[in-house]
């Protein structure tokens, strides 16, 4: 944003340099840029669905090609990646849910954890639920 | 405030995206990515994959894990580039990669899913 300088000589406005790696400096820092960069392990495991639907919508030979692929040591590297940075997501996204609608009950507070626990608790039964349709033989 | 602002909206996508990535999303990588390709769990049959994905409520179900994530991703992803990098000048080249970016896998999921 540029400012218009009110007086011919206006003082120019103080910018503290703050250095490209500002967030190297504190473990609060590194885990506050760590969170952030989840949400590109978030991207990558929504291409990997795109790819399976486009597999499925292909035929078997796209379906079994993909699997293939899925088994190479780069693509378990990066998905084992991928699943830490997914949890650090979770867990970060769960905790942070009180602070930023904190819950009251006859004017006190509810303490975070028994707002995060049910959070938690969801999660488990959603994580269950798909891998029941996934995993169900009929 | 001299215009108003598309804060809010952007905002609740990110917030909706981190609620699906958050709750749904480890669940298919883990399946996905690791216990099937490690052979943990017995890897799905074609056919009851694409049995499942054709069903009307799964269609809706794989649509919004595909669509709200991508726009989580966009608005965090541009603020970290943003904050962290501290490209400020190049502002509006990454809003538009991350957001249109989110907007093509959105197309290219929901055009699969009608499709399949």
């Amino acid at each position: 944003m540029t400012m218009q300088p009110s007086t011919e000589f206006h003082p120019r406005w103080y910018r503290a340099k703050v250095s490209t790696y500002w967030w190297m400096g504190s473990w609060r820092y590194l885990l506050f840029i760590l969170r952030e960069l989840s949400s590109v392990a978030v991207a990558w495991s929504v291409v990997m669905t795109v790819l399976l639907l486009r597999a499925l919508l292909n035929g078997p030979e796209a379906y079994a090609r993909l699997t293939q692929c899925l088994r190479s040591t780069w693509m378990i590297a990066l998905n084992i990646i991928t699943f830490c940075f997914l949890l650090l997501h979770t867990i970060t996204w769960f905790n942070l849910a009180p602070r930023a609608m904190p819950v009251r009950v006859g004017g006190k507070r509810v303490p975070e954890f028994l707002v995060a626990v049910p959070n938690y608790a969801l999660w488990v039964v959603a994580s269950a639920a798909i891998a029941w349709f996934v995993l169900r033989t009929s | 405030m001299s215009k108003p602002s598309n804060e809010g909206f952007f905002w609740l996508l990110f917030s909706a995206g981190g609620v699906v990535a958050a709750l749904f999303i480890p669940v298919h990588l883990f399946l996905f990515g690791l216990a099937f390709p490690l052979g943990w769990l017995p890897q799905p049959s074609y056919g009851h994959l694409l049995a499942l994905a054709q069903s009307p409520l799964a269609r809706i179900y794989l649509f919004v894990l595909c669509a709200l994530p991508l726009f989580h991703w966009a608005h965090r992803f541009h603020f970290t580039l943003y904050d962290g990098l501290q490209v400020k000048h190049l502002n509006e080249v990454i809003f538009v990669l991350c957001y249109g970016g989110a907007l093509l896998g959105t197309l290219l999921s929901g055009y699969l899913l009608l499709r399949i």
